[in-house]
């Protein structure tokens, strides 16, 4: 049942057998054959308006949906745009197939036209790569290619094809089976370890559960809360894993960290046992790693081995899916509770005090004010406007933090932001993939004025594909978050932060066929965001907060997470 | 001091550079390397040598290891049942004077001759690199003087079979589940698997 096409064909054929629905590109040169293909097939192109938005984009859909986004791009200039993209999918585990044309074999190394190494640019920006060479391995790789991104710990592949393979006639078999005798995923988890865990779970005095991206990877925040709601521990997950709890749970303590709330970073301090799930320690969670949790224990559960000890030892490791794992323990810690749950019940009762006192004493409370907004409020009125429902989309910044520490998730994959990387101009394109995905859902785009000036040519997409996202510009008018670390750290010599020559965006807006307004007062604002929900198309909000807000709590770069800055130490000087 | 890495890869274009890519990412220079097929052509053994924080020994390997290249990375510094060798070739001038010398030397550090001219000869000698350190020393005091070295090769003579994944249907093929998630939890790791029978 061989049949004879060509391999841009055939590359087709492997990505509907995938389940694909759309991929996020641009085309060039090289990819012509393979646009040509697409001319009378099905499967949705989706025209962005820069590589890097096309991979941003392919993230969007696949945070949103678990599914693996494809993004598609020329060589050359094509592939190198996708690079941030690609490093941004790795640092967050997020499954991403990048297809990407190359010169005809013969050419390769010769300098051609629009020729860059590809392969060799990529390698360390993607979980595995592959080089085509040969037309009759093209569905193998392809089929791989999905395999890698989307099972262990999910990541970017990226498949570099030479113009001539996509050209060249073949015939094409599909492929049966997958073998890569050196992918080693663990999955099961050791069942002794596991029991061993349940065994300190219900010994610890101080227990906390620190979930993270892993959760909402594996699917798994049904076992999370099971396993919260059993043992009653206090819960934080950190900025890729908001909504992996329901963000109004009782249990939940917010967001640990750099800029977490004050109880879940006391919490972390003091616990006695930190219930790791899906995590990897990264600094912005542990600040200084010599006096992050210094009296826990931990029990760190991940599928990836080399995660485990990375940063801070475990004291009980399990490698394996958190899902499979936390489906094992939870029925264990049933199993133990009547013989062993009571035993530490007094110090637990005496440990949630103490977690709620935390909660009183410094609570994450929005500014408000009524002189000017605060971008506080602008969260908590687009949280109001979610009831936990929408997707939220975020660059990267100060408007990052406070959407972080504001808006709340009911469940995971409704939060979608760039954490390891932290690369700005996510936020836009993302919301593009996400709104793709799920046309049912609401969807903000909540972005910076920096982040949403490095994104605004996709403005043009959104208008194109008619898609209703609502773009929240949390206007300040300087680049905040690194405004905000020369005025503490760098004795307030603002250099290069400062961003006037906003555009009007009711004319930018319009410009593009939709609308937008600027909102300046803070008793517009609720009229001005509900109306943009209102409205059936895209919307443009421009939001002028008060420019010299800075983000708290705050743990300095370097320091331990209990010595948390938490307000401004005076009145905030205004420069001149 | 140095870390030995002996890995099983597979033989396949890109594979060096992203082994040496764990390296290289945290700015350690690789005091040696080599890599040859195996019995199997489609498999490669390498030997690394190189200075490593010693804090960041087992997550190199533990990186390595997550390549999908590679089939089993191991550190076998400490392992007293590894056995590790580096080859020699010398260019040593002798005159007519210290050609007996020369070649006095070259039986104690059980070297061979393997060409011999007017001006001296070239010799081949095997052994534990520090040995061969020291018969390097000794024949460079003879005078005009070249070598190539081999780097060390490493085997370790304890059983270790590398734990492989079996093959797992493609989708759209019986047994091929396609929601997210659910094809983790096809490729359950056997130890202990015959490695030719997981390669068939």
């Amino acid at each position: 049942m061989a049949v004879l096409m060509n391999g841009a064909r055939m590359l087709l054929e492997c990505l509907v057998r995938e389940g694909v629905e759309c991929l996020f590109g641009y085309p060039g040169g090289v990819t012509l054959p393979f646009y040509d293909a697409m001319y009378d097939h099905p499967i949705r192109h989706v025209l962005v308006r820069h590589e890097q938005n096309a991979a941003f984009a392919a993230e969007g859909y696949a945070r949103a949906t678990g599914k693996v986004g494809v993004c598609c791009a020329t060589s050359g200039p094509g592939a190198t745009n996708l690079v941030t993209g690609l490093v941004d999918a790795l640092m967050d585990s997020i499954p991403i197939v990048a297809i990407t044309g190359q010169v005809s074999t013969k050419l390769i190394g010769s300098d051609a036209f629009q020729e860059a190494d590809t392969f060799g640019i990529t390698r360390s920006c993607t979980k595995h790569n592959y080089l085509v060479k040969n037309l009759k391995e093209l569905p193998q790789i392809i089929h791989e290619a999905f395999y890698l991104a989307s099972t262990g710990r999910p990541g970017p592949v990226l498949v570099d094809i030479p113009k001539d393979v996509f050209q060249g006639q073949g015939h094409y078999h599909p492929v049966s089976s997958i073998h890569l005798p050196g992918y080693k995923v663990y999955t099961e988890g050791h069942a002794g370890q596991i029991r061993r865990a349940a065994q300190m779970i219900w010994e610890a005095e101080r227990p906390m559960v620190y979930a993270g991206g892993g959760i909402v990877a594996a699917g798994a925040a049904a076992e999370l809360r099971e396993l919260v709601e059993i043992i009653d521990a206090p819960a934080v997950c950190t900025l890729m894993g908001l909504g992996a709890l329901p963000g109004d749970h009782p249990n939940f303590i917010s967001m640990p960290g750099m800029h977490g709330s004050y109880a879940a970073n006391m919490g972390m301090y003091s616990t006695d046992l930190l219930i790791a799930l899906g995590v990897r320690f990264d600094d912005r969670v542990t600040g200084r790693l010599s006096s992050f949790a210094p009296h826990a224990k931990v029990i760190h559960v991940d599928i990836d081995p080399s995660e485990i000890g990375k940063n801070r030892a475990a004291d009980l490791p399990i490698v394996g899916d958190v899902k499979r794992v936390l489906q094992k323990l939870n029925p264990l810690l049933r199993e133990l509770e009547p013989e062993l749950g009571e035993r530490k019940a007094a110090a637990r009762r005496a440990w949630w005090r103490q977690i709620r006192a935390w909660q009183q004493e410094h609570p994450l409370v929005p500014a408000f004010s009524d002189s000017e907004i605060k971008p506080q409020h602008v969260m908590v009125e687009i949280d109001r406007l979610s009831g936990g429902k929408a997707i939220v989309t975020a660059d990267v910044g100060q408007h990052q933090m406070w959407a972080a520490q504001f808006i709340r998730f009911s469940e995971p994959r409704h939060w979608i932001c760039s954490g390891g990387l932290g690369a700005m101009g996510f936020g836009l394109p993302a919301a593009i993939g996400a709104q793709l995905a799920r046309p049912d859902k609401l969807v903000f785009a909540v972005l910076g004025d920096g982040g949403f000036q490095m994104s605004v040519p996709e403005l043009s997409t959104i208008a194109s594909y008619g898609l209703p996202i609502k773009i929240v510009v949390v206007n300040n008018g300087y680049l905040g978050m690194v405004r905000q670390w020369q005025e503490l750290f760098y004795n307030n010599r603002l250099c290069a932060v400062e961003l006037d020559c906003f555009p009007d965006a009711e004319k930018l807006a319009a410009a593009y066929g939709f609308k937008g307004r600027t909102v300046e007062r803070p008793g517009e604002l609720a009229r001005a965001l509900e109306e943009a929900v209102e409205e059936p198309g895209p919307y443009l909000l421009n939001i002028r907060v008060s420019p010299y807000e800075n983000v708290y709590p705050m743990v300095p770069a370097g320091g331990a997470i209990n010595e948390m800055v938490l307000g401004p130490p005076q009145p905030v000087p205004v420069p001149k | 001091m140095l870390q030995v890495i002996s890995l099983l890869v597979e033989n396949k274009p890109g594979a060096l550079m992203r082994i040496t890519g764990v390296l290289t990412a945290r700015g350690y220079n690789i005091e040696s390397l080599t890599v040859a097929r195996t019995l199997d052509p489609t498999l490669s053994r390498m030997t690394i040598v190189v200075d490593v924080d010693p804090n960041l020994r087992a997550l190199v390997i533990k990186q390595m290891n997550k390549l999908i290249n590679v089939l089993q990375a191991t550190d076998v510094t400490d392992d007293h049942r590894a056995v590790t060798r580096e080859m020699v070739l010398l260019r040593v001038r002798a005159p007519l004077e210290k050609r007996t010398a020369v070649l006095k030397e070259a039986e104690i550090f059980g070297a061979r001759v393997i060409d011999s001219s007017v001006e001296g000869f070239a010799l081949e000698a095997t052994g534990d690199p520090e040995k061969l350190d020291e018969f390097i020393g000794i024949m460079r005091s003879y005078g005009e003087f070249d070598i190539a070295r081999s780097g060390v090769v490493a085997l370790s003579l304890r059983p270790r079979r590398p734990r492989l994944s079996p093959p797992v249907p493609a989708p759209g093929e019986t047994g091929a589940d396609q929601t997210p998630g659910a094809r983790n939890g096809q490729e359950v790791l056997r130890s202990g698997r015959r490695f030719e029978a997981a390669r068939r």
